[in-house]
């Protein structure tokens, strides 16, 4: 530890990676490098043991505290979280349910410290993310979560692939990413190839389908081998059909590689395919 | 230090430089609000490289026919024992020194004879010491005939003076001067046939004709040529023309009766004061043909008139003298008050700086003839002069020298005046380096206003980028690293921008006397009317420092109208940017 010290590392940032939220970058980059690749590793880094059925319940991965949250509407405060306590076990699809206006967004946007919370505490891995600093939630955001929004939010000026493999850069220097370009390449086509998507890796994102574009958000999500997958309404811009493909995917990946996901949905029939249901209504929590 | 590495190297980051180089590609709006840098930057490439050549051709063109440094007498009549001075002059800046020489400057009237009329012109008459002078100024350069450039002397050439196809220069020398003087002796002739017959009624005997003619002396050839001469002797270049003027002045029946009348003498009526010269032979006394008067250099505008033909619209000089004719000047003598005092030279050179002010304005002639003309020289104390010029050792630097110069030679006690070339044309240089800093503000205003485009349509862009953004946000990306994407973007646009407009901006400067001419061509107008500035062509320099700077500066506007924008996107809410439809 004090040697991480000595190498200009916050104390939570040390924290952070040794519990494994963030991941150790030589070690990571030697996996995400590494000349055998497996797709089903990738989802769990190898610093993480393998939680047991009994640690599962006991240890939320993801959890929230008396959460409060307003926005302001020029001299008008409107409350959108009103204390919510919440809690995503470790290898689940937590859904979140709720109609238009009852916070769930915020609240999933909070989990992803894209929003600061005005009280309440947000815990991730055991430790407290609410209160991070800007560069630090950066980090976590490109590191430990994997996020995918109704509207897909692909950038227009890339292609697929590249797309996919905005994490990593933004992630990874100049330097490091060119030289381990290849197996970043490697890696983003072997995702795509997951999703269905390797015959469009070169295509534009206005070139691709509405459930295309999603497939290629999740690959997105997926190549800095998140902790957590965050989901905004994946299948809220989708018809039935391809939104019912989404989900087998997302299910899929958390019966493969034991991915936790948290989901937010207004589909009654789309939460239900998660293993915990959690119904958020006026900023509350209702119980079951 | 694994940690540390990955910080630093995030400044460095891939995504920005795809988006970087994806929006340069696909944001046409932005490439057309560079343009503006671009013409701004070739604008101002184009002006300070032709405005440095413009600045350098005048300061060889000012300095041309001056020495560095010139200290010069208040006092018209010069001063004695210049001797003194001078040793104290190589005392104070000896090692500054190359070369030091003396000159007499005198105000003076010259009177040309054009056809049935003297005109006037005013110059500066200047006496020189030939050999020194042309160790101390680059006068001799600017000679038209190659012996004088070598070695400047006041004699005559018999020809071979310099100047362009069909110009006069060419047959100018001893050839012209003898065809002139025997031309203007046969037209005397015949028109005294005219008078004579006017005046008795009856032509004059043509044997007696011929008799005088051959008493005249003939010609004497100073050259191997003499076949050629001869020829030209006897019928000059101007016998066939048809406008030539008959002679004015007293009739020559006249000018023989007054000479032949022996009436002159203050004491004793009827004695000839030329008598002592009557019994010389007639080689011994002025004879125009045989003889030269002292030898005049003139500045080249101040012998002729540079216009266009009026029929080809060709810029030309019309000479109304040329070496080889006599002309007369009138200067005051070197006493108080002064007295006008007249003499007769002969133009033996002209010389051109290509600097019309200084061709206008000089006339050369020995030191020592002036100094005897005007009467300087006194029998106890020498020879007086009126200024002494100085030339400078190379990278000695001028305004230094002159400033020893004048600590050595106070002004309040010291009856001169040191002032070096650029002194002397101190108005001119500042007047066209104020144009230059001028010119400079209003183009780099330019650019600056181009920065505002710039400002704007990155506003613009941000704006519509305000979802990709939020995403690049919630992928990770910090506000650093959103703005610098902007921040690099303006660079490249800058660097683009420029970088264009440097190469439209040179390919102009290469090409600009190719461009004059087919603007002269569209508009039939000159761009650069060598009547008035004395070139041909129009001169250019590249500083490739100014060019940097100008590059630089361009580039600089471009980050700083980006930096606003970049930091208004850098601050944009993720939530929000998401949110933004």
């Amino acid at each position: 530890m004090s040697n991480a010290e000595s190498q200009g590392m916050s104390a939570l940032e040390i924290r952070l990676q040794r519990e494994s939220v963030l991941p150790d970058h030589e070690a990571r980059r030697k996996e995400l490098t590494g000349p055998h690749i497996n797709t089903a590793k990738f989802a769990q880094p190898a610093a993480v043991a393998k939680p047991t059925p009994s640690e599962k319940k006991k240890k939320p991965l993801l959890e929230t505290r008396a959460l409060h949250k307003s926005y302001r509407k020029g001299r008008l405060t409107i409350p959108v979280l009103r204390g919510v306590d919440f809690a995503a076990e470790e290898g689940k699809i937590t859904s979140i349910i709720g109609q238009s206006g009852s916070g769930k967004s915020t609240l999933l946007h909070l989990m992803g410290t894209l929003d600061t919370p005005d009280d309440g505490e947000i815990h991730f891995a055991n430790t407290r993310i609410d209160r991070l600093s800007s560069r630090q939630r950066d980090s976590l955001r490109s590191r430990a979560f994997g996020m995918i929004f109704q509207f897909y939010h692909l950038l227009p000026e890339l292609s697929t692939l590249e797309n996919v493999l905005t994490p990593i850069m933004i992630s990874h220097g100049m330097w490091r990413y060119w030289s381990a370009r290849k197996q970043f390449r490697k890696r983003a086509e072997e995702l795509l190839e997951m999703v269905g998507l390797s015959h469009r890796t070169t295509h534009k994102p206005r070139e691709l389908s509405g459930g295309e574009m999603q497939r290629t958000a999740i690959a997105r999500a997926l190549i800095a081998q998140p902790r957590i997958l965050l989901a905004d309404e994946p299948t809220g811009n989708l018809d039935e059909k391809t939104g019912g493909e989404i989900m087998e995917i997302l299910k899929r990946l958390n019966r493969e590689q034991n991915l936790t996901i948290v989901m937010v949905t207004h589909d009654s029939s789309i939460a239900a395919q998660g293993h915990d249901i959690i119904r958020l209504t006026g900023g509350r929590v209702e119980k079951q | 230090m694994e940690a540390a590495a990955v910080e630093k190297a995030e400044g460095l980051a891939m995504y920005k430089l795809i988006l970087c180089l994806r929006y340069l590609r696909t944001r046409y709006i932005a490439l057309a609000s560079i343009i503006s840098v671009t013409l701004g930057v070739a604008t101002m490439i184009v002006v300070n490289s032709v405005m440095s050549g413009f600045a350098h051709e005048m300061h060889s063109r000012l300095h041309g026919i001056l020495s560095d440094i010139v200290m010069e007498s208040h006092s018209l009549n010069g001063f004695y024992h210049w001797e003194d001075e001078l040793a104290k002059v190589k005392e104070v800046a000896g090692d500054d020194i190359q070369d030091v020489t003396v000159t007499v400057h005198v105000p003076a009237m010259l009177s040309m004879k054009i056809r049935d009329q003297w005109m006037p012109r005013h110059v500066t008459l200047v006496g020189i010491d030939p050999e020194s002078y042309a160790k101390v100024s680059d006068f001799t350069q600017y000679l038209k005939h190659p012996a004088n450039r070598e070695h400047v002397d006041f004699d005559l050439k018999e020809s071979g003076y310099e100047g362009d196809e069909g110009s006069p220069l060419r047959d100018a020398g001893w050839g012209h001067r003898r065809g002139k003087v025997m031309y203007e002796r046969e037209l005397e002739m015949q028109l005294s046939q005219f008078r004579e017959f006017e005046e008795t009624g009856r032509w004059p005997d043509q044997d007696l004709l011929r008799q005088k003619r051959i008493t005249q002396p003939a010609p004497i050839a100073l050259v191997d040529h003499e076949e050629e001469v001869a020829e030209k002797a006897i019928l000059p270049p101007f016998a066939t023309d048809p406008g030539a003027p008959p002679l004015p002045g007293t009739r020559p029946e006249e000018l023989n009766k007054m000479a032949n009348a022996e009436l002159y003498d203050p004491n004793k009526k009827g004695s000839d004061p030329f008598s002592s010269r009557r019994g010389l032979p007639a080689e011994s006394t002025y004879d125009p043909l045989q003889h030269q008067a002292t030898g005049l250099i003139l500045g080249i505008a101040i012998g002729s008139v540079r216009d266009r033909d009026q029929t080809t619209g060709e810029v030309k000089d019309y000479f109304m003298v040329l070496p080889g004719d006599d002309v007369k000047l009138t200067f005051p003598t070197a006493e108080n008050p002064p007295k006008a005092m007249n003499a007769t030279f002969t133009v033996t050179d002209f010389y051109e700086s290509k600097m019309s002010e200084y061709d206008a304005a000089f006339a050369f002639m020995p030191l020592d003839q002036l100094q005897r003309l005007r009467g300087m020289i006194h029998p106890e104390h020498g020879t007086a002069i009126s200024s002494i010029q100085i030339k400078l050792k190379e990278g000695v630097n001028l305004r230094e020298a002159t400033d020893k110069l004048r600590a050595a030679f106070p002004p309040a006690t010291s009856p001169y005046r040191i002032q070096s070339w650029r002194d002397l044309q101190g108005p001119l240089l500042s007047a066209v380096e104020m144009e230059k800093t001028i010119l400079n503000i209003l183009l780099f205003l330019i650019i600056g206003v181009a920065g505002f485009g710039i400002l704007a349509t990155f506003y613009m862009i941000v704006v519509e980028k305000t979802k990709d953004i939020g995403i690049l946000k919630s992928l990770g990306a910090s506000g650093g690293g959103i703005m610098s994407i902007f921040v690099a973007y303006g660079l490249s646009l800058g660097i683009v921008g420029s970088g264009v407009g440097m190469v439209l901006g040179l390919l102009f400067v290469v090409n600009i006397n190719a461009i004059a001419s087919v603007i002269e061509w569209i508009t039939g107008r000159e761009v650069f009317d060598p009547t008035v500035y004395y070139f041909r062509e129009i001169p250019t320099i590249v500083e490739p420092w100014s060019i940097a700077w100008v590059v630089a500066g361009a580039m600089l506007i471009a980050v700083l109208a980006s930096v606003l924008p970049a930091m208004r996107a850098a601050r944009l809410h993720p939530v929000e940017a998401l949110r933004y439809e």
